[in-house]
């Protein structure tokens, strides 16, 4: 009886994920390998090769990699404060940090946008406080500002995360015994932090770097990623879901070999959920 | 979080996909459909209190459906849950539609006001129509340069002026394949409906070396920017012109010399739908001068209704040139034709090249 409870009680997520995971995704798959007359095909896969479509991946790659960094440097010397200073999980200052993500993602870029725009509000403040205004909007580095800004807390939390969990006996101890603030980072609160350091990389590269919606937004049209590539493939005047299905395919096996070959350097080191 | 974004549009699809559903199984009785139509818009086309003045004279029930681009409509379209008697869109996808055998003859010497609609536009028509058999003209229009009075001392009367170097960073490119190929193709005196790779080529070189001056490629956003002064130049509708000139007094519409893309949005009765009498009146009613008088004031784009033209005073068309443009301007500008699906696929090859120089 309780089994079947159990059962009953998963079967609202088991149609949902058939639905919504599943289903996408055979059809993402029977699509990448057939062309429109419906027989089988290597061509939608194979075009990732493309120049049209292996330069935007390439960009892709470095962008996000890029993103992550900044994400990296950006959160653990935060994490690490707010380690220090906050009492507990819940305290105000990490949520002052987890507030920009109840609001759409969309309206956060659209902001950006508004900000960075060649009369926007940073060149009005530069131009008031005498310096010279910048042309940020529709370059890479303002897509990859936007990028940065909106996965920042996917890197923050698994990182504090991480570090709540060591004990601070640990460091009193490498204290005691003579480590300077430097070896302790080192020695202790590096090693012990990187469960949550791998699931922090691993949030925010993976879906960076399918990213096209910041792209579009924040990049004028100026810069294409692959995900623009794949966006086009469905959604333009001319719309080929094959070569869409295939180049999406591509990407997904290429994420899936990085992350295998990420996590082969990591081996033993269990990620760290963000909650 | 993107994950949940997509799970849940395609959740927000689905019951859309349900709805329409229903919808369409609650009208199956053949005395409801004699007494409605279903009509299929782009949105914000149509002055709404029309649609009840007709519901009002003729007790025909408008089920008033609409959609964003013409790629979507052709699609819902098609998917076929939802019979529609009358669809208005671009001249590119209506005539792949004629192509196709979707449309369905409209006779038009039954209609007390087709008479309205000017020569010159019927003649248009015969550009994908060519016997004015399937489609009633709607409204129209013509693609030209933007420009900031503020920042260009001078009338931009030449496309060459996207090519200006002086002008670098300051100019805003439609975001889409055919419309941003019109200015290189028009420069090079070609049709803009060539499939001639050569001359696509050729084009695409210019666009290519052109991308450095070009500030950004944008769809929706190309009229609140100008009107923010973001850019001195921009390549819009004429239709978005007047609005962006409405916002900001320093923005003029020319189209230039060489000629340009003219559009033109009409009315097509699917070959599948279910009330043709009923579409046809509310085509006609759609022309009388009263309410296509009351729907240009609302919608505000180029009317091909000769009657609401002839009641416009000479001074108000003289402001607003991008709406009343003058005579000879139809005669340069060329309208859009569907090119088939190879040279799609060639013009969407083209632009991605552009897209990764």
């Amino acid at each position: 009886m309780g089994k079947l409870n159990s059962r009953l009680l998963a079967g609202p997520y088991i149609i949902w994920m058939a639905l919504f995971t599943v289903i996408p995704l055979c059809l993402v798959v029977y699509n990448a390998f057939t062309n429109t007359g419906g027989t089988f095909t290597l061509e939608n896969v194979a075009s990732i090769f493309d120049p049209v479509n292996s330069k935007p991946l390439w960009l892709s790659f470095k962008m996000s990699l890029v993103v992550t960094a900044v994400c990296f440097l950006l959160s653990f010397p935060l994490a690490m404060v707010l380690w220090k200073y906050s009492k507990n999980k819940n305290s105000l200052i990490v949520m002052v940090f987890i507030l920009p993500m109840w609001m759409n993602f969309m309206l956060r870029t659209l902001a950006w946008r508004l900000i960075l725009l060649n009369n926007g509000f940073l060149n009005h403040a530069l131009v008031l406080a005498g310096l010279n205004p910048v042309y940020l909007m529709n370059t890479k580095a303002a897509i990859i500002l936007g990028t940065a800004y909106d996965y920042f807390p996917f890197m923050l939390l698994p990182i504090y995360n991480a570090l709540v969990k060591i004990d601070k006996d640990i460091i009193n101890a490498a204290k005691d015994l003579g480590a300077t603030g430097f070896v302790i980072l080192k020695r202790i609160i590096l090693p012990l932090s990187l469960p949550g350091i791998v699931s922090g990389i691993t949030m925010v590269f993976v879906p960076s770097i399918s990213e096209f919606v910041i792209a579009d937004m924040l990049g004028g049209g100026k810069v294409y990623l692959i995900g623009n590539v794949i966006e086009q493939a469905f959604n333009s005047g001319y719309a080929d879901i094959h070569l869409g299905s295939g180049l999406s395919l591509s990407l997904m096996g290429i994420i899936v070999i990085s992350m295998l070959v990420y996590r082969f350097f990591d081996k033993g080191e269990e990620g760290s959920g963000i909650w | 979080m993107k994950h949940i974004l997509l799970k849940k549009l395609a959740a927000v699809v689905l019951c859309l996909a349900m709805l329409s559903n229903l919808v369409s199984c609650g009208k199956g009785t053949k005395e409801k459909e004699k007494n409605q139509i279903i009509v299929f818009n782009y949105g914000d086309y149509i002055e709404r209190d029309v649609l009840e003045q007709f519901e009002a004279e003729t007790g025909i029930k408008v089920i008033y459906e609409e959609f964003l681009t013409p790629e979507a409509m052709y699609t819902k379209y098609k998917n076929g849950t939802v019979k529609y008697d009358l669809i208005c869109c671009s001249e590119y996808m209506l005539d792949k539609m004629i192509k196709d055998g979707e449309a369905r003859e409209i006779d038009t010497s039954t209609m007390e006001h087709a008479k309205n609609i000017g020569d010159r536009f019927w003649q248009i028509a015969r550009n994908f129509d060519t016997e004015n058999k399937y489609i009633v003209p709607y409204f129209w229009g013509t693609v030209g340069i933007l420009y900031n009075t503020s920042m260009v001392d001078f009338v931009p009367d030449s496309w060459n002026v996207l090519w200006d170097s002086r002008f670098k960073n300051n100019i805003i490119m439609q975001n889409s394949v055919r419309d941003s190929f019109i200015p290189p193709l028009v420069l090079d005196g070609q049709s803009i409906n060539t499939t001639d790779e050569k001359v696509l080529r050729k084009a695409l070189g210019r666009l290519q070396e052109q991308k450095e001056l070009v500030q950004s490629y944008l769809v929706d956003e190309v009229r609140d920017d100008m009107a923010n002064e973001q850019a001195a130049l921009a390549v819009i509708y004429s239709g978005e012109a007047s609005l962006a000139h409405e916002y900001n007094e320093d923005l003029e519409y020319v189209v230039p010399d060489e000629g340009s893309n003219l559009w033109m949005d009409s009315w097509i009765i699917p070959k599948n739908g279910s009330n043709y009498d009923g579409a046809v009146k509310f085509l006609d009613f759609l022309c009388r001068e009263d309410i296509a008088q009351q729907n240009f004031e609302y919608v505000y784009y180029s009317t091909p209704n000769e009657a609401v033209l002839n009641n416009i005073d000479e001074e108000e068309k003289e402001e607003d040139s991008a709406i009343f443009p003058e005579e000879d301007v139809l005669g340069r500008c060329e309208i859009f034709t569907y090119l088939g699906t190879e040279a799609e696929e060639l013009y969407n090859r083209l632009w991605k090249e552009l897209k990764v120089y």
